[in-house]
């Protein structure tokens, strides 16, 4: 793109442009100017006060406006996690292969290296970490940009200790991301987040609710909903969902149908039996890739009978009822 | 010897992250040498001995803590080098946020966290638009969406940088940050390299004591604020 182009037609094919010059504060050019007179007319004193110079902000305009025609969605065929060595220097012997819609349960003591196995795949181990493990997408090593661009970064991550902490309301929020990731109908999309949040929330919130006043279910739920629909990235790493505010079963069903992998970290008996397979951690290492047999889904589906009556007695509680257990 | 100079705004995580990036670079039997900037007293200097890293502290008092680095610098590579490091660091606040310590031909990074809110990659100044590594620090506490908007945002204030998600705690992400800066040359020493950015101009009454309030008392280099449309 040369310097001599109008802002009229370079706007028209790429609105989201607008929001470089909001970003700096500088003002929105006028159409009939072009790129080089538009940047020549900027007064020293608002150059000045970004701290930059001049030549610096045009390049970073040119440079901007070549990224934002790279934020694309990944695809992914499958991620293979091959092991490489437990903490002991003993090899793992275990490959996993995962393919989109796939849900693997990752379990194992405090302390015996379940982060360090969501860390690997965060940063797409090439054995160079400390487990020397490596992780192929679509049966390859990725490249290194698609490793370290945490812009365009292929797996997204859900943990308990996440707040929302921007004051905004939801309808804001969700906006706000979606403009973000430079959809080309971000209203539709936050209605659509809101609506599927609201089905895996236990109680429900209006669009107007402040993001920061949400319950913990709620927020979960939101954030699902949110990396479900918005996220760019192929691959959701999820350490624990509490069983409480936010159906977990429908929560999985839904990334599941947006063809994510889902890896999810818990020491919840039921969440664990929700993934047809199960890997055990134990010294730092991989040591066992369980398939779930047809006995244990006998056992989840006691679980969610508890879960359920669990449940029953919370609402009953919360409604000032007496807390009986209902059959 | 190798040189990074680390910078970003107050409690974002800089020392922690440096203290984690030392620890790998321990482990590798490389030996770091870290110098903490800073205005008034501070505790870090106990959290590098602590974490066994030969640390040295520099406070600036009464002066801009940024004209202080800048003319410390040559004399923190010589210390530096007389430890016989393999790495210098230096960690500064860029209090102002006008500020940057960076130096071309160095690599710079500027580290700033989540919880300062999606708004704040705007308000940084040259210390986050001339690094060459932007560290985003405590995005394990916020959510998803929030981390990809602020990402967003960085890249929107410094679209040349490569962004890396450290954890300070867990060390967590450190090890790619470790391997990029690692791909940057030796340097022979700071003297004759230029600053990135001009650091703000000073020059006045207030900069040589002066602490009563009003025109008669202002001289030298001062400057009165726009009251009118600034879009004029």
């Amino acid at each position: 793109m040369s310097g001599n182009e109008k802002f009229s037609d370079i706007l028209k094919a790429t609105p989201y442009l607008e929001d470089f010059f909001q970003a700096f504060g500088l003002p929105r050019p006028g159409t009939v100017h072009t790129v080089d007179k538009y940047f020549e007319l900027l007064s020293q004193d608002m150059i000045d006060n970004l701290g930059m110079t001049r030549e610096d902000l045009k390049r970073d305009f040119f440079e901007f406006k070549a990224q934002l025609g790279s934020l694309s969605h990944h695809n992914i065929n499958s991620l293979e996690i091959i092991g490489g060595h437990n903490k002991k220097g003993e090899p793992e012997n275990i490959s996993i292969l995962l393919s989109p819609g796939d849900i693997l349960s990752v379990v194992g003591p405090t302390g015996a290296g379940k982060s360090r196995l969501l860390e690997d795949i965060e940063c797409l181990a090439q054995g160079d970490t400390p487990t020397g493990r490596k992780i192929l997408v679509n049966g390859i090593a990725p490249s290194e940009e698609d490793r370290f661009n945490v812009d365009n970064h292929m797996v997204a991550q859900l943990s308990q200790n996440m707040n929302f902490v921007v004051d905004l309301c939801i309808a804001d929020f969700l906006l706000m991301h979606a403009e973000s990731r430079m959809v080309s109908n971000p209203h539709q999309v936050v209605q659509k987040i809101f609506a599927t949040a609201n089905e895996l929330a236990g109680e429900k919130f209006t669009l107007e609710t402040s993001v920061t006043a949400l319950s913990g279910g709620q927020s979960r739920a939101l954030m699902i909903a949110d990396t479900a629909c918005l996220s760019q990235s192929p691959i959701v790493l999820i350490d624990e969902i509490e069983n409480a505010g936010v159906d977990r079963n429908k929560a999985l069903e839904l990334l599941i149908k947006q063809e994510k992998i889902v890896i999810l970290v818990t020491h919840d008996p039921e969440l664990a039996l929700l993934a047809p397979r199960r890997l055990v951690i134990r010294d730092g290492g991989m040591k066992t890739l369980l398939d779930r047999t047809d006995a244990e889904l006998a056992t989840l589906k006691v679980l969610a009978e508890y879960s359920g009556k669990i449940a029953a007695l919370r609402n009953s509680m919360r409604n000032g009822e007496t807390m009986l257990e209902k059959s | 010897m190798k040189m990074i100079t680390f910078a970003g705004t107050a409690s974002c995580g800089k020392t922690s992250v440096i203290i984690q990036l030392c620890k790998e670079l321990m482990s590798r039997g490389l030996k770091p040498a870290v110098v903490k900037f800073d205005c008034i007293s501070s505790m870090d200097e106990q959290s590098y001995n602590d974490a066994g890293i030969t640390v040295i502290t520099g406070l600036a008092g009464g002066l801009c803590p940024d004209h202080f680095y800048v003319s410390n610098i040559q004399e923190c590579w010589n210390w530096a080098h007389e430890n016989e490091a393999d790495i210098l660091i230096t960690e500064s606040a860029g209090l102002c946020n006008r500020c940057s310590p960076h130096i071309k031909g160095i690599p710079a990074v500027c580290v700033i966290d989540n919880l300062s809110g999606v708004n704040t990659p705007h308000k940084i100044g040259p210390m986050l638009r001339t690094a060459d590594i932007v560290v985003v620090t405590k995005g394990d506490i916020v959510s998803q969406a929030e981390r990809e908007v602020f990402t967003f945002r960085v890249r929107q204030a410094n679209p040349r940088c490569r962004i890396y998600s450290i954890n300070g705690l867990t060390g967590q992400g450190t090890f790619i940050l470790l391997k990029q800066l690692m791909e940057y040359p030796e340097v022979t020493g700071v003297d004759k390299l230029l600053l990135r950015f001009t650091m703000p101009a000073a020059l006045c009454s207030y900069c040589l004591g002066e602490r009563k309030v009003g025109h008669d008392y202002q001289i030298g280099n001062t400057k009165t604020m726009n009251f009118k449309n600034r879009m004029e």
